[in-house]
This record gives C-alpha cells, sequence and structure tokens, in this order.
C-alpha cells in the first residue's frame, strides 16, 4: 500500500508552519503523529498536494506544570508521552491511564494528543478526560494566538473551529481543586479496539457532598459530550449510591449515541448508565485514577 | 530539514542520512515514501514483514530510538536522526539473541510471520523491564497480530527469556 504523491515540508517553527498552511490552503493538512492522516491517504479518503509536518516543532512535545496556569499538555505529545509523564500521573493520574488503554503499544508510540482532539472522531479517548478536567486548548494562526473551551472546540463528526491555518499547540489544565477524577471505556476487545462507549467524570468532594463535578461522555454523540443534566443530579448534594445510578440514568437518556456495527443505540444508552454510575463512584473514592 | 533534489519531471525527492542497525544508510527518499518500503526496497532487510499495513497488525514492528512503532506508518523522511532497530539487527555476529532462541525452544513460531514484530515488541519490553509479569508481556504484544494464535508459547518464550537475566 502506498501513499499519494505530496509535497512535504517540516518547519522549523510555528510561524512558519502557520504560513505554509496560509499560502497552500485546502490542499495542505497537518502531519503530526500520522495514525488518522497517513490512515485515510492510504484509503483514499484524503489526498492532499501539501504535508506540513510538525516533526521539527519539539517544544510541542514538552508537558509541564506552571504555577498559576495548570498542566500544559504539547499537543505533540504522544499517547505513550502522556501514560508515562511523571507530571501528569502526579497530578491526573486518570489522564496517564485514560491513554494508556488506547489502541496499541506502537500506536501509542506515534499518535499524539494534538491529532486525538483536532481528528473529532466521537470515540476518541482523551476529548472526554480533559473536558471532564476543564480543559483549555490554545490555536495559534498567522495572526495570533487564542484559547477556548476544549468542550466548545467541536462541531461534528471530523468537524471543529479550527481554521485551516491554525495549528493546536498545547492543552491546558487550569487548577480548579477537584477531588477526583476518571475516565472508564469499554471496548470490544482490551487492545486496539475503539470505544463503544465511554465516560470520563471530575469531581469536586466536601466530605459526602458533591460540590462540583463534570462528567463528559464518548461514542455517545457526534461529538464528545458534557452529560450536564446528570451533572445537576449529584451537584450539592450528599452522594448515594441510589444518587449515583439516578446520575447514570440521567446520562443514557441525554445521550444521543447512534447505531452501528460496535453497538446498537439501545446497547450503547445502557453502557452509558453503568459507565457513569461507575466512574462516578471510581472518582469519588479513589481520586484521580 | 532533508536537502530537497526536484528532478526534470518536477518530482520532489530528500536526500536522509537514515540510521538502522547501527549503520548509517544515505539515500534519496519521495516524501511520501514509507519506511517500511524503504527499508525492504531500498535496503533489502526483508526480515520486517508487511501484513495489514494500516497500524493493526504489527507485522512491519520495528524500533524507533528503542520503541516499537509500526513502520508502515511513519515517513522515511521522518525517520531520519532516529535510531532504527529492524529483526536483522537484533542479533549481530550471526549469533541468536537469547529471546530468539527462547522463541525456538518454546515452539513460539507457526508461520513465522508475526514473529519478526514479536521479537521486536518483546525485546523493547525486555529492555524497559527486564522482569515483566504475564500481564504486562500481553500487553505489550496486543499490538502483534499472530493469526495461528500461537499467543501462549509467544508468552511463555518472552517470559522464559526475561529469567534468564
Amino acid at each position: 500500500m502506498y501513499l499519494p504523491d505530496f509535497d512535504y515540508y517540516a518547519p522549523d517553527s510555528v510561524a512558519e508552519a502557520c504560513s505554509l498552511l496560509a499560502e497552500h490552503g485546502p490542499k495542505a493538512k497537518i502531519l503530526a503523529g500520522g495514525t488518522d492522516l497517513l490512515h485515510k491517504m492510504k484509503h483514499g479518503e484524503l489526498a492532499p498536494e501539501v504535508v506540513v509536518s510538525l516533526n521539527n516543532l519539539n517544544a510541542l512535545k514538552e508537558i509541564r506544570y506552571e504555577q498559576g496556569r495548570g498542566l500544559i499538555i504539547g499537543a505533540r505529545a504522544t499517547q505513550n508521552d502522556l501514560a508515562t509523564s511523571p507530571v501528569i500521573q502526579e497530578k491526573y493520574r486518570s489522564i496517564s491511564e485514560a491513554a494508556h488503554h488506547m489502541a496499541n503499544n506502537q500506536i501509542r508510540h506515534i499518535g499524539t494528543v494534538g491529532g486525538n482532539i483536532v481528528n473529532a472522531v466521537p470515540s476518541a479517548d482523551l476529548p472526554p478526560i480533559l473536558m471532564a478536567l476543564g480543559a483549555l486548548i490554545q490555536l495559534v494562526g498567522p495572526t495570533g494566538k487564542r484559547t477556548m473551551l476544549l468542550e466548545e472546540f467541536f462541531l461534528g463528526v471530523h468537524q471543529t473551529r479550527i481554521q485551516g491555518d491554525e495549528i493546536l499547540t498545547e492543552i491546558i489544565i487550569p487548577e480548579q481543586g477537584f477531588t477526583g477524577s476518571t475516565y472508564i471505556r469499554f471496548g470490544l476487545r482490551r487492545s486496539g479496539a475503539l470505544a463503544v462507549a465511554s465516560t470520563a467524570v471530575s469531581v469536586t468532594m466536601d466530605g459526602e457532598i458533591c460540590r462540583g463535578l463534570r462528567i463528559a461522555l464518548g461514542a455517545a454523540a457526534p461529538v464528545p459530550m458534557r452529560a450536564r443534566a446528570a451533572e445537576a443530579v449529584l451537584l450539592n448534594r450528599k452522594i448515594t449510591d441510589e444518587l449515583l445510578e439516578e446520575a447514570g440514568v440521567q446520562a443514557a437518556q441525554e445521550s444521543r449515541p447512534r447505531n452501528s456495527i460496535r453497538g446498537s443505540e439501545e446497547y450503547r444508552r445502557d453502557l452509558i448508565r453503568v459507565l457513569t454510575r461507575r466512574a462516578l463512584k471510581k472518582a469519588i473514592t479513589e481520586g484521580h485514577v | 530539514m532533508a536537502q530537497v533534489i526536484t528532478d526534470a519531471q518536477g518530482v520532489k525527492r530528500y536526500l536522509i542520512n537514515l540510521s538502522v542497525n547501527g549503520d548509517t544508510h544515505t539515500l534519496m527518499v519521495k516524501g511520501n515514501s514509507l519506511l517500511v518500503n524503504v527499508l525492504r526496497e531500498d535496503l533489502e532487510l526483508t526480515g520486517t514483514k508487511k501484513g495489514c499495513e494500516l497500524g493493526d497488525c504489527g507485522s512491519c514492528t520495528v524500533l524507533m530510538d528503542g520503541k516499537p512503532v509500526n513502520s508502515c506508518m511513519v515517513l522515511a523522511v521522518e525517520a531520519e536522526g532516529r535510531a532504527i532497530t529492524t529483526i536483522e539487527g537484533v542479533a549481530p555476529n550471526d549469533k541468536l539473541d537469547k529471546l530468539q532462541e527462547s522463541f525456538i525452544d518454546h515452539a513460539a513460531i507457526q508461520c513465522g510471520y508475526c514473529t519478526p514484530g514479536m521479537i521486536l515488541s518483546g525485546k523493547a519490553l525486555l529492555t524497559r523491564n527486564p522482569h515483566p509479569t504475564e500481564e504486562e508481556v500481553r500487553e505489550a504484544i496486543s499490538g502483534n497480530l499472530c493469526r495461528c494464535t500461537g499467543y501462549v508459547n509467544i508468552v511463555k518464550a518472552i517470559l522464559a527469556a526475561s529469567e534468564q537475566e
């Protein structure tokens, strides 16, 4: 299997990459890890005349904690970088765990967090946990940079708010006082399988009272979605198992899953109910796992 | 970035230095050349197999800076500056690596097509984690499919090689 012809550029700066993208317009595509782009090119779904590689932008691989800003993850960090980063493991082990359970080892060594976001696939594993943690993303274009909430980035399957000449450079998780977070997925195999449904949650507990939470669902709608009605069930309430089940039922109700070869709508809804209840219980009782 | 040479037809080629099994090869590759094809066709290192060519099966696994990757999903031009190890580089000096010996001892080979990838995934695991649990072995080879389904002996072979440390 061979790739169609293209002109390859590997600029040395984000600014240079943006101007190449601006110059070539829709004929150009960004190459980060390539696990999605090359796959689509092999299938003939995409045939960019120009490929702008981020391969030389090593600053975009950085993962660090900045006092006052929070956890900063470079968009080119690979899934295994996230899984093994001591900084992430210390702050939000839930992100490392989510990354560790993606795809398989070979793919995790090249697939990037930025690609997992920008491709905007409903079953992507990293957007739910990052959304649950209130992540912001930074987009850099020829005229400057802008920051937005990750949950506002997605418009539909393969559709986002990114402009053709913009590059996702980093993901920022501001300090928000969470006491726990987790991501649970269900796939048809333990490795190399897309999520049939997934749930990520973050919670801020004050004793038995839930003072804040976010629930984000994957493969539950055309875009990764917040389950706001389910969140409302728990907010400022004393948490009981019955209440967690009620939140699960609510999340299933507000989800909009599709029928596909991996699971029917009905099956996915029931998965969402169970996964939501279990994820909440885990984050409340075990912290960032 | 690599030096670009445009031929009379306007096709661009990139001059790269590829480090494979400790040797540096200076090559001209097109932007769309995949690492697996350059290894097999230009360098004649046909121990690296092509299976699904979509990053699912792991037949084309090579180590890049010690980490297993699917060489069907890597552009050759992007492999410049990385240390590539193929199955041919596992046993220098015609003496088999103890992991290869262990595969033979445990009959961890049926048709043999997945074996180069299995060995490289196993090798990367043992380098990083000399005494893995069975669970860790299974996780490490989960991106390598054996369609003969010979996983039990493959796991035994990797575990046995780890005990020889």
